[in-house]
Parts: C-alpha cells; sequence; structure tokens
C-alpha cells in the first residue's frame, strides 16, 4: 500500500485516493485545431513504461482535490506529488 | 495419563508444576505449561503423528516452528475446527483435542497408503497426464483426486470468533526478536523512538534460547531476559508475541497476524482469537533469522528423521527427547551444537556423520562426545517403517559411493543441510536476493529505502555480529527517522567460531537403490519428480515448481525449496545462482482468513444507505431492493396481492390520480461560481448559456470517448448557483468526473462543486391530480400552470419546511420533484399524502416508476451501460455542433456514426408472453448458430397503460425493422418470444400530459 504525500494533506496511504490515469496526455486546448487522429491518441493511447511515470491521482477520501503524481512503476517508489496549478479555479 | 517418558526431569523453558491434560487421536496425554503440541506428543513417545499428502507415508514432527511440513492436526471441533496447524506451533493448553490428517481408517492403519506402493505410477505431472480425457469426465476425477489426496478439512460452520484490525504507525519496526532484533529494538528505543517488536514465538530470544553461548559472562537467556525487561519498560516500545509479519508491501506497510488467543482453551469473550495488525513504519528492521534445510536421502521422510536444530531445540527448550539413540547427519558445523544438547537430556549419540571428508571445524571438532565420528561420509537410507530403526551409511570417494554398506541403529537422525536466511519479507517488499557460495544460501542484496538487514537474515550466524549489526541498524534506523541514537557498547561473547559448511544437495546415486528421496515433505515430492520435470522440458524454477508442486504447500517449501533448486540446477548442468529462487509473496504463513477480514464483515464491509424515508417505507410494509449500497423501497404490496398486481396498481395509479415516490437516492451537486454555465457546456453535451434562473434542464453527459456517461436535471437555482441531479449509480463518479474537468483541464473557469446527496431528500409527485395536491399545501409561491411551466423551479415552504419545487416529469404525467433538507423530507412526504387523501394519493416504488419510464422511453442505465451515443438513445438533437465539450470531437470517429450502430426502439410481445431481460433479437429463433444478433432487449416490463409486455431494446438499423415482427431470445432461459418493433415513447409521444 502506498505512502502518497499529498500536498494538501500530508502523507495519507493511497487506500483514501483514487487513480485517475495516464498524466502525460494532456488533452489538447482546441479538439477541432487538432486531426482526428491526433485526437483519438490523446483518448485512446496510453504509454506503459518500466520506471518513472506521470499518473493522475485524486485524493477522493481527502481533499478531494486531483494531483499528479511521479511514482516508479517497478519500484513503487512515489518520487513525487505535485498540485494542478488553479490560477482562479476550486478553492480559490 | 501418561508420565511423559521422553522428557527430562530438569531443564527447559516448561513449567513442571502446571501440567496440562490433551488428547490426540482420542488418546489421553499430558503435558506441561509452556509445551507445544509437538513438545508435548514427543515428551510421550508419539511419534507418527500424520500422513504425507500423496503417498500417504508415515511422518513425524520434522522442525520446531514455522517450518513445519509434517505435523499438520486438526484442532477443536464444530464451528471451531482448524485444519492444518502445525502442532510446532500450537501452545498446548488445558483440554486441547487435536486429531491426525490423510488418513482412514486410522494414523496407524491406513488405507490411502497403497499409493506409496503404486507410486511408479503416480510421477510428477501425473494429474495433467492421465486425466486429461476425455474432458468431460473431469470433475468426476477432481472428486475423487481430492478425497484421496490433500490436508485436513475446514470447518463448515461459520466462524465462532472474533477478530480486529488495529493499524499503527511507528519509527522503528523490528521483525524478530532474536539477538539481532533485540539489540535493533534496544539501540532505537534508548533514542526516544516509536519501536514495535513483532516475534512470533511466546518468548523473546530466538535461538538464544537453545544458545550455549556466554553474553558479558553469562547464559546467552540472562541476556535476553533484562533486554526484555528494558523493553518492557519503555513507554515508546510496544513488543508484541505470538505475532507473525506476513506480509510486506510498499513504502514499509508490513501486516502482522498477531495469536491472541490461539493458545487458550476458548478465547476471553472480550478479546478477538486473533489481530490483525497493518503497521507502517519510518524504517524496518529484519532480524526474521534463518531455518535449516535438511539433507537429502533415501527415505528421509521416516518418523524420526527431523532438523538437528529441532532436536536441539526440543531439548533445550522443552527437555524432551526426540529418541533414546541418535545420528547426526551434517554438511556444516552447527549440527555439532545440537550433540551437546542431546547428551544433556539423556539423548545417546551413536554418530556423526559429516559429508566432509575433512571433518568440522576445530571448535565443532572439540565438542564432547563419544560418539562415533564418521568424517566423507553420507547416509543413504533411513531404514524402518512407522518409525526410523536405523540408518545406511556409505563412504563418499570422488564423488562416488565407495566402500561397504554400514548400518548404525539409531531411533533418531538429526540432519543439518546448512541455513537459509529467511528472506520472504525481504524479497516481497522488492529486495533482489543474491546468491552466496560461501554459506550455499541465498542471501538478501541491497536493501529497500528505510530498511535495515541483520543477524542470520543477512547471513551473519555469529552471535557477535548479529549483535553488532542489530545495534548499528536500530541507530541508523533512529536517526533515520530523525532521533539521535547512540551506538550501545557491544557486550563481550563467548561463542563457537562461524559455521562452516561444504553444499551437499544429494548423495551420489546408489545402484538400483529404489527408496524414495524427498525434497518437498508436505507435498511429497522427490529428487526424481525433479529431475522428470527437467527431462520433459521444464527449466524454468518457476515452471517447475507448478509441475512437480514443489514448495506448494502451507510450508511454502520452506525447507525443501532450496535442496530443490539444487537438485534442478544439477539436472539442467547449470548452477544454483542462475536458477535462482521462487517469487516469495504474501502471506509467509497461513493466515485465517477471519483474521484477514476482521470485523469488516456484513454491513461493515458494505454498508447500507438508508434514504430519510426509509422509516416510512419501512411502517408502510415496502418490499426492499438495493441499488448499489443503497435500499430503496421497492414496491407496497396490499395484504395478498402478488407482486406482480401490486406494481401495475401503483403505475397505473400515477397515471390515473396521483402518486408520491422517494428520490432521495438520485446524486445531488451543488455547483457555484461566476463561470457555472460556461463549465456546463464544457461537461454536457447540450446548451446551458440560455438557461435563466428559475429554469431546469434536461443533461447529458458524455465520456472522452464519446459515449454517454450520465444524465439528470440541472436547475439554475440562482445567478452564480446551479443545483445539478445525477442517476443514483454514477453519483459518485459523476463528481469526480467534474472535479477533474474543474481541477484539471480547465482550471481558469471559477466553478465549486459540492455533493449535497445527503443533505437533500427527494421525491416525485406525479399524476393528474399532482398539482391539486401540492397547491394545497405549499406557501411562498404560485405553482399554477402559468408560474410554474414544464422544466420551470420555485422555492417555496410546505407546512414551514423549506422545498424546492422542480417541475419535471419522469413519469410523463403532469408531476413535480421535491427536494426538502434530509431532516424534513419524512414530514413534507407525509404532509403531501394527507393533503393528497382526497384524491387517493397512494405510494409507488421503484418498480412503478420503472413501467411508467419504460412506457416513456426515457433510458436510464440499462440503455446507458457505456457503449450508446446521443445518437443511439434518440437524442443527437441535444447535441451543440461546431463546439467544445467532453467527447465532442470523439463522436466524429466513424465508428459511432452510420449504419451499424443499434438505436433505441420499442419492442411490443405479440403474444402476451413476458420479453426477457437481455434477451437477443434475432429473426428466426430456430436456425441454428451461430445466429446473427440485431440487437438486445435492454429494459422489459408489462405495461398496464398498453395492457402488453413491452420492453426497451438496442437494435441495429431500426428503421428497417420498425413494425416487423423479431424474436427475443434468451438461451439461459429457453424462452424466445415474438415481438413487433416500435417506437420507444408507448404513452403520451407528444408529451401533453407532462405540459398541463
Amino acid at each position: 500500500m502506498l505512502l502518497i504525500e499529498c500536498p494538501w494533506c500530508g502523507a495519507r496511504p493511497h487506500t483514501e485516493f483514487s487513480y485517475g490515469g495516464d498524466a502525460v496526455v494532456r488533452r489538447p486546448p482546441d479538439p477541432q485545431a487538432v486531426s482526428l487522429d491526433e485526437w483519438l491518441d490523446y483518448v485512446y493511447l496510453r504509454d506503459n513504461p518500466m520506471g518513472p511515470h506521470l499518473e493522475w491521482w485524486h485524493h477522493v477520501y481527502g481533499c478531494r482535490r486531483w494531483m499528479r503524481m511521479r511514482r516508479d512503476t517497478l519500484t513503487h517508489d512515489v518520487l513525487e506529488v505535485t498540485p494542478v496549478d488553479h490560477p482562479t479555479g476550486q478553492g480559490s | 495419563m501418561s508420565d511423559q517418558p521422553f522428557r527430562s526431569a530438569t531443564g527447559g523453558l516448561v513449567d513442571r508444576t502446571r501440567p496440562l491434560g490433551f488428547r490426540f487421536d482420542g488418546r489421553r496425554l499430558s503435558g506441561f505449561a509452556g509445551d507445544s503440541l509437538a513438545s508435548a506428543l514427543l515428551a510421550n513417545g508419539v511419534r507418527l503423528v500424520g500422513r504425507s499428502f500423496k503417498y500417504h507415508r508415515p511422518r513425524g514432527v520434522f522442525g520446531l516452528g514455522v517450518e513445519e511440513p509434517n505435523a499438520l492436526v486438526t484442532v477443536g471441533s464444530g464451528a471451531r475446527r482448524e485444519p492444518n496447524v502445525r502442532a510446532t506451533q500450537l501452545e498446548l493448553y488445558e483440554g486441547l483435542v487435536a486429531t491426525s490428517q490423510n488418513r482412514w481408517p486410522s494414523l496407524a492403519l491406513d488405507v490411502g497408503a497403497v499409493n506409496d506402493l503404486l507410486s511408479p505410477l503416480l510421477p510428477a505431472g501425473f494429474y495433467y497426464k492421465t486425466f486429461m480425457w476425455p474432458a468431460s469426465w473431469w470433475m468426476r476425477y477432481e472428486r475423487l483426486i481430492r478425497r484421496a489426496a490433500g490436508l485436513g478439512r475446514a470447518a463448515t460452520e461459520a466462524d465462532a470468533d472474533r477478530y480486529e484490525k488495529r493499524y499503527q504507525h511507528c519509527d522503528v519496526l523490528v521483525v524478530g526478536a532474536g539477538a539481532g532484533g533485540l539489540a535493533a529494538a534496544l539501540a532505537a528505543s534508548r533514542s526516544g523512538a516509536r519501536v514495535v517488536v513483532v516475534e512470533d514465538a511466546r518468548h523473546l530470544g530466538g535461538s538464544l534460547l537453545e544458545s550455549e553461548a556466554r553474553i558479558d559472562g553469562a547464559p546467552a537467556l540472562d541476556w535476553v531476559k533484562a533486554a526484555a525487561a528494558e523493553l518492557a519498560a519503555c513507554s515508546n516500545v510496544r513488543v508484541l508475541t505470538r505475532a507473525q509479519a506476513f506480509g510486506y508491501y510498499d513504502h514499509n506497510l508490513v501486516a502482522v497476524a498477531e495469536r491472541v488467543a490461539d493458545h487458550q482453551p476458548a478465547p476471553d469473550p472480550h478479546m478477538p482469537r486473533q489481530r490483525l495488525w497493518w503497521l507502517r513504519a519510518g524504517n524496518v528492521v529484519l532480524a526474521t533469522g534463518a531455518l535449516e534445510r535438511p539433507l537429502v536421502f533415501g527415505a528421509n521422510d521416516r518418523p524420526g528423521v527431523m532438523l538437528a536444530s529441532a532436536a536441539r531445540g526440543y531439548a533445550s527448550r522443552y527437555a524432551v527427547r526426540c529418541g533414546q539413540r541418535a545420528c547426526v547427519f551434517t554438511n556444516n558445523d552447527s549440527a555439532y551444537a545440537t550433540i551437546a544438547a542431546l547428551r544433556r537430556v539423556g539423548v545417546e549419540v551413536a554418530a556423526v556423520v559429516d559429508v566432509r571428508a575433512g571433518g568440522p571445524g576445530v571448535a565443532a571438532a572439540q565438542c564432547a562426545t563419544d560418539a562415533e565420528r564418521l568424517y566423507g561420509c553420507v547416509a543413504t537410507r533411513a531404514l524402518g517403517g512407522r518409525a526410523v530403526s536405523g540408518v545406511e551409511i556409505r563412504h563418499v570417494e570422488g564423488g562416488r559411493l565407495a566402500g561397504p554398506k554400514r548400518r548404525i541403529d539409531c531411533d533418531v537422525v538429526c540432519v543439518s543441510g546448512g541455513w537459509n536466511p529467511t528472506v520472504h519479507l525481504f524479497s516481497q517488499s522488492g529486495g533482489r536476493l543474491r546468491y552466496d557460495e560461501t554459506l550455499a544460501a541465498f542471501v538478501p542484496g541491497a536493501p529497500r529505502p528505510g530498511q535495515h538487514v541483520v543477524g542470520a537474515c543477512a547471513g551473519t550466524f555469529t552471535l557477535h555480529g548479529c549483535l553488532r549489526e542489530g545495534f548499528a541498524a536500530g541507530v541508523a534506523a533512529a536517526r533515520a527517522g530523525g532521533f539521535a541514537g547512540a551506538m550501545p557498547r557491544l557486550p563481550e561473547v563467548a561463542e563457537s567460531a562461524a559455521a562452516h559448511i561444504e553444499a551437499m544437495w544429494e548423495p551420489p546415486p546408489i545402484p538400483r537403490g529404489r527408496s524414495k528421496r524427498f525434497i518437498d515433505l508436505q507435498n511429497d515430492v522427490t529428487t526424481d519428480d525433479v529431475r522428470l520435470a527437467a527431462r520433459e522440458g521444464y527449466a524454468s524454477v518457476e515452471h517447475v515448481k507448478r509441475y512437480t508442486t514443489l514448495g506448494m504447500g502451507t510450508d511454502q517449501g520452506r525447507t525443501g525449496n532450496v535442496n530443490g533448486l539444487a537438485v534442478l540446477a544439477t539436472a539442467l548442468g547449470s548452477d544454483v545462482a542462475s536458477v535462482g529462487t521462487t517469487t516469495f509473496r504474501p502471506p509467509y504463513a497461513p493466515v485465517p482468513l477471519g483474521a484477514i477480514a476482521a470485523d469488516e464483515v456484513g454491513g461493515r464491509v458494505a454498508p447500507l444507505r438508508r434514504t430519510p424515508l426509509h422509516d416510512w417505507h419501512s411502517r408502510a410494509g415496502a418490499l426492499w431492493v438495493n441499488v448499489g449500497l443503497w435500499q430503496r423501497a421497492q414496491l407496497y404490496p396490499r395484504a395478498g396481492e402478488a407482486m406482480a398486481d401490486a406494481i401495475a396498481r401503483e403505475a397505473r395509479h400515477v397515471r390515473n390520480q396521483v402518486g408520491l415516490v422517494d428520490v432521495s437516492t438520485l446524486g445531488k451537486i451543488e455547483l457555484q461560481g461566476r463561470d457555472v454555465a460556461a463549465f456546463l457546456e464544457k461537461v454536457y453535451c447540450n446548451r446551458w448559456r440560455s438557461l435563466a434562473v428559475g429554469r431546469c434542464r434536461y443533461g447529458l453527459m458524455l465520456r472522452e470517448d464519446g459515449f454517454v456517461f450520465d444524465d439528470g436535471t440541472t436547475t439554475r437555482v440562482g445567478e452564480h448557483e446551479y443545483y445539478m441531479t445525477t442517476t443514483t449509480a454514477h453519483a459518485a463518479a459523476v463528481l469526480s468526473h467534474l472535479e477533474f474537468y474543474a481541477q484539471t483541464v480547465w482550471p481558469a473557469l471559477h466553478v465549486h462543486l459540492t455533493s449535497v446527496t445527503d443533505q437533500w431528500g427527494a421525491m416525485a409527485l406525479a399524476g393528474p391530480s399532482s398539482r391539486d395536491v401540492l397547491a394545497q399545501v405549499v406557501a411562498g409561491c404560485d405553482v399554477s400552470a402559468a408560474a410554474l411551466p414544464l422544466m420551470g423551479f420555485v422555492e417555496g415552504h410546505i407546512a414551514g419546511m423549506p422545498v424546492r419545487l422542480f417541475r419535471i416529469s419522469f413519469s410523463g404525467e403532469l408531476g413535480y420533484e421535491i427536494h426538502t433538507p434530509a431532516d424534513f423530507t419524512e414530514a413534507v412526504w407525509q404532509v403531501l399524502l394527507d393533503a393528497g387523501r382526497p384524491f387517493a394519493i397512494a405510494p409507488y416504488g421503484t418498480e412503478a416508476m420503472n413501467v411508467l419510464r419504460i412506457e416513456k422511453g426515457h433510458v436510464t442505465g440499462a440503455e446507458l451501460d457505456g457503449r450508446t451515443t446521443p445518437a443511439d438513445i434518440g437524442l443527437q438533437r441535444l447535441l451543440r455542433q461546431e463546439e467544445d465539450f467532453v467527447g465532442a470531437r470523439s463522436l466524429e470517429r466513424t465508428a459511432l456514426n452510420g449504419a451499424g450502430r443499434r438505436t433505441l426502439v420499442g419492442l411490443v410481445s405479440r403474444d402476451g408472453a413476458r420479453i426477457p431481460r437481455g434477451a437477443q433479437l434475432v429473426v428466426d429463433p430456430m436456425e441454428p448458430p451461430p445466429v446473427a444478433m440485431l440487437g438486445h432487449v435492454t429494459s422489459a416490463c408489462f405495461s398496464p397503460e398498453l395492457d402488453a409486455e413491452i420492453a426497451l431494446a438496442l437494435v441495429e438499423d431500426a428503421v428497417r425493422w420498425r413494425e416487423q415482427v423479431l424474436f427475443a431470445a434468451s438461451p439461459l432461459t429457453g424462452e424466445h418470444v415474438a415481438v413487433t418493433v416500435t417506437d420507444s415513447v408507448f404513452v403520451d409521444p407528444e408529451g401533453q400530459r407532462a405540459r398541463g
């Protein structure tokens, strides 16, 4: 069971979190500006690296913040957890 | 009661003033407080304790603790019957009742032993090769095989015991309380760090309990007692004994099963039987020690053949003689300590057979014994039947047997093939193992972060080394947690020199020898089985394990695995390091499922969610239906009324008069902020900017792949305040989904999201008279048709209680959703029922609600199954064109458009037969398979309004089949029903009633 350093709540067990998938891909800001193939790559294609990987995690039984986590898929080491920028969004 | 003929009058850790009576296979025996069942059996001269798994061979006690492969017994009876308990770990208590396993009719006379005679016919992979044909017979074979082979039988009644679970954090967790573990705990505790010590045995001390060594001039046991006393007095230290650390998970999370009451006749009613600890540690010190491995030779499974360390332990800890005359067979120095221990309790040691031509190291050679010393020799075969009566000895020269056979009469053979560090937990944590040629053993490689490995587990077999490593690790672990640890003074240690070993995995073959050489005693795997697997092409150790079942017993091959790997390596012409080990997985030792579940059973594993109207439904005699975690009122049958009749009555009542239904389970989300409308346009596929305050709108939410995710209504309550409802099923997922987009994709939008599902109760008032009922009770707002049109919203009061009124209709009738704070819900519900009495108002349940929505062709989860697009369910007109929203671009995929899509239709049964839900739609149900399947039935019910069996379905090429006849075929239930394909809206297609 991973121990995740939530930027808002501190170290918590991963049972408080929900995994949200790959955080490397970014939603194209204007989906119409990219080709359909590029769009579908964003929707469907994910790398499956052995080693460090950037993932979304949601502190669903905590502060309900989404965060980016760099995790080593081989050793399960949590390398870095970063909050999402929210200039004027939730909680501002 | 017998007089324990194999017990010495003095010595050991047993309490001779407290005799305990117990039964084994019906025999009344007695032992002492402090005994294990195994030591008590041996004290009584009981040698035969079980029959083996496959060949039903007689077996005796082999080990001292967790490594025991043979002495598995069933304890207790009824709901407390527990099979496969290791007698070596079971503490004796008054009245203990144990029975042997895998024998019939009795241990001494076992019919299954015929398997041993048939063993040439039962090689490795026998079942795989023999029982493959005919395939349909496997079920029959399996039952017979399971009856013949196996271990004890599990209890069939519900577990009578209670278990509990505890979570604990600590700075330093020490696993194992032998010399290294105690040293680490002392050093860490003196720094002030929070320390937890976990020891599997009842006593702290590990191998010091039978050690001859002296620490600071005193017996090692004195040092153990002083250490235990110091730790017990520390408020920052928790010591768990009888506690097995069985799982080492990520980030220093260690699972421990504490046997709270297994050593008592019945658990204290206020205490659990076992307690599961989840320990999260800053640093972990693994001091798990090592387990001795046997030497392999012919008939090495005879009762009386046992580990040298076990014989030593029984003598030292329990003052028990494992026999009268012993032979020691070893390839290393450690077994020489057994000689002195055996002599002390009065066992004659007839001979020491040492594989090494040069004999032992200096210290071991000096051990006082008159035993014959046979160096450069091996035991080739144990003699005897139900107990060993002697052993055959040969010289080895140049890797071959040489010289004449020699027989040594003995009733105990103490074997030592070296030591395997207990690396299981280290390996579970992700640590890599390394094969050490000098020790002839696998030892831990580099430790994982926050981890320290000390003592025998690290391959250090001197007491001095264990203490030094323990102290150092305790200090390092404390310092890593920010505590100022100081290295304690290392005590003076007097001990024999380090063990020296000469690897010997198997004696040279005996010409025409037929005795089985067992590697895995629990699973009856022999050296021949491993060689056969290698011959048949199994080169990977993982495959050999599964083919031969080597190491797959409840002992996980603790004594046998390394010998098995070595035999495999030899057969493959490889070496042990290259063959490697199989993967170590939790649990290290068997853990009762009850302890893993602990109190998370029944309602505590899946709590029941009740709506604010639950008590009312209960008093009204509702039948319940579970929807996810929710318990909902399904229908309210009258006395003697059949279910189908009650559902039809309730539905008819809504169409003709007025009904009231509890919809509190809807997900409810408050959205606040300047940009909510813009946000809604991103997460819904339809238009929101035009929504005025006081209006609600149906919303369809897609996933990014273009498929429908959820639907519901959202109401503009105020300028910057919206109120969203979601489906019951997706309430939590929708909130997470919205939070993802609000926080990560469009963080610049000013939106706050708050779940208010539990804060608001909700009910739907529906039927032609619903406005008349509402108008009587509502205050502070106008609910007339003009003031509150369809999709309108007002706030008001009912009997002084605040309500939100939404003119929304799921049933298709004139209707309102009434939301009110949860605590007022039952009162508002009651006021409406009272006011509705003149209009014959009646409550209706989820079944009638479902009938009403199917009649209207409204979709729910059955249609929105994650594979339907807006167009599939006839809602394409909602889509905003040329604008971005979640899922918009994916709708351009060819596969989501045009021919081949299944779209929503209605079905009417042609002959009044029920339309099976989930049925496939086909043209001809009699056509032999494969049959073209045109679609499937998603929802079905009897429609009181149409007086017909109807259904909703998703069908390919729906236009073509309109008004045509298809068959709803359900091979599962053997039904096929002729249906006419219709429009999906059966009742009031123009929607006049809801607008009324």
